[in-house]
């Protein structure tokens, strides 16, 4: 459950864009909302309160100097920017085995609760998992709800990005039928296809009635349910693996601004590259662990 | 998730990142699991009415109070919480608490507000929130104030020199935005988090508003040991625990005395 804290606390955010991540192959999704979170300087403005996520604390990871250094953190969290009608949910440790569909049921009525547009989901997919096309070009892909395709389809035309591809069902038998494959990204296949019926509650209807994407029963499904009522949502994802994903995680915010821009890119005078200002997060130091012991060598 | 007191739910006990899997039968770990946890129960008998709540996990924290705040004259039992995992299986036989159970609660007889609760056994990350259920669901949240002891090992602190050159065992705090009194050594700064019961404990205190602090020693012995156990005694001197630490000669007595006995049980020959 969302609890709003701060002398402005505010449980409405209407209009506003969540972005949050999706745990996944190289955590790029949290290192991205780390980095957008430390950038604009966000501040907390409540705790996502779960049994669903293993339990951590710390102090401020995007502390800056000694004053605020000692706020504690949780294990999820959310902040928010009114001026650019952003909210963010940083979620920092695992999924508690087998409590992944209960929370993406809370995170999607909190959604819908606090009346935020749109969701942008943040995640990753195994690099080692890609087709013969999919090695070639940009790493990037996003994804599109059909509410949101009709406000931003044209927009991802203009940017030339590229679309998720779908993989056949059944390779080698059945080479028409194609699904959604998003290996190594944690909830995002999940939250994505099953936004409806998880925001509907109906995921016990899923669940008993072993309902797919592609069979006629979700399709009726899905046609005589209101699409209004439909969470329009983004996937914007990067194929990776694991080890130093700090530069993956560059890529995907940088391309998550070409859209929203959070921050303007600076041309540098030098070289023809964009340059982006993204701050670094101080809980970023030691990520490989403790320095060496000097008799090592 | 694996709960206790009773209830029976479909429920692994193991905490780890879902990939798309699906539903999938009970294995006969998790039949066990229910088995046991029908055996376990909860019993409880304090007020609504807390003020101050100590919790110490892990061997030397219970250790330390053990020697230096407990005794049968001025304690009472008044609960008691037992659990089961897999865990459980490996603990040693001996253990220092008198029963059974491995969560342990007393009350000052003196002043039935302050409650101390031995946790001396693993809380599983998926029985960590019904545990906080189970504990704080019954307490007025107004005026309390928590005090959590716990241990790590100091290969998990991170630091830019190696944790060999580390002065260990050393003592660190984290507290909640609500808890205004003075700590008696160094803040843990980032990167460096705590994770298990202390911390389920600690963001319960952060997200409701409790003033808690956590003072977590990093050592280099796991079992239990004097240097570790006494690496907590500037926390005697705390606002909450000065009032109730015992004689200085008595608590050393029963120091030497807990670890006696638990060097008699560890040694292979007896």
């Amino acid at each position: 459950m969302f609890v709003p804290c701060g002398t402005a606390a505010r449980r409405d955010f209407k209009g506003f864009t969540l972005l949050m991540p999706s745990v996944s192959v190289g955590n790029v999704g949290q290192l991205v909302i780390d980095l957008v979170i430390s950038t604009l300087d966000m501040p907390k403005v409540g705790y996502f309160y779960t049994d669903c996520l293993v339990p951590m604390v710390g102090n401020n990871p995007y502390a800056t100097a000694e004053e605020n250094s000692t706020e504690l953190s949780i294990n999820a969290e959310v902040y928010s920017l009114p001026s650019k009608k952003l909210v963010v949910l940083q979620i920092r440790s695992p999924f508690i085995k087998n409590k992944y569909r209960s929370f993406c049921q809370t995170v999607l009525s909190w959604v819908k609760s606090s009346k935020c547009a749109r969701v942008i989901l943040l995640s990753s997919s195994h690099a080692y998992q890609r087709d013969d096309q999919q090695l070639h070009g940009t790493p990037l892909r996003y994804l599109l709800s059909p509410t949101i395709q009709k406000t931003v389809g044209d927009q991802m035309q203009k940017l030339n990005w590229k679309e998720m591809e779908k993989v056949a069902a059944y390779p080698e038998i059945n080479n028409a039928e194609k699904v959604l494959h998003i290996p190594g990204g944690g909830i995002t296949k999940l939250l994505f296809t099953e936004r409806i019926l998880l925001s509907m509650s109906f995921s016990f209807v899923l669940k008993k009635k072993n309902w797919v994407e592609h069979q006629p029963a979700y399709s009726h499904f899905k046609k005589t349910t209101n699409c209004s009522k439909e969470i329009p949502m983004a996937v914007l994802l990067k194929f990776c693996s694991e080890g130093d994903n700090i530069p993956d995680a560059l890529a995907l915010v940088n391309y998550l601004n070409e859209w929203l821009q959070l921050i303007k890119n600076e041309q540098s005078s030098s070289t023809t590259t964009t340059a982006s200002h993204w701050k670094i997060p101080s809980s970023w130091r030691l990520l490989f662990g403790s320095g060496l012991p000097p008799a090592l060598f | 998730m694996a709960t206790f007191f009773g209830e029976v739910v479909t429920a692994l006990s193991r905490a780890g990142v879902d990939e798309e899997e699906a539903e999938r039968e009970e294995t006969p770990e998790d039949l066990e699991i229910r088995r046991e946890l029908e055996k376990k129960r909860c019993r409880r008998r304090w007020g609504r009415d807390l003020l101050t709540l100590v919790l110490p996990t892990g061997c030397n924290a219970v250790a330390f109070l053990s020697s230096f705040i407990l005794d049968s004259v001025r304690w009472e039992v008044v609960g008691a919480v037992s659990l089961w995992n897999e865990w459980c299986r490996t603990l040693d036989a001996t253990n220092v608490l008198p029963t059974d159970s491995f969560c342990l609660f007393y009350r000052l007889i003196s002043d039935p507000t302050v409650l101390l609760c031995q946790c001396n056994c693993h809380v599983a990350e998926d029985q960590q929130f019904q545990w906080l259920e189970k504990v704080f669901g019954y307490i007025q949240k107004k005026d309390l104030q928590v005090i959590i002891l716990s241990t790590c090992p100091v290969t998990n602190y991170k630091t830019p020199e190696s944790t060999l050159t580390l002065p260990s065992p050393f003592l660190k705090a984290l507290k909640t935005k609500e808890f205004k009194d003075t700590i008696c050594c160094p803040l843990l700064e980032q990167p460096n988090i705590v994770q298990d019961l202390p911390a389920a404990v600690l963001s319960y205190c952060q997200v409701w508003q409790i003033p808690a602090v956590l003072y977590q020693c990093y050592t280099d012995v796991i079992k239990l040991d004097t240097v570790t156990i006494e690496t907590f005694k500037p926390v005697l001197s705390s606002k909450i625990m000065a009032s109730l630490v015992k004689d200085v000669p008595e608590s050393t007595e029963m120091l030497k005395k807990l670890l006696a006995t638990n060097e008699i049980h560890n040694n292979i020959y007896t």
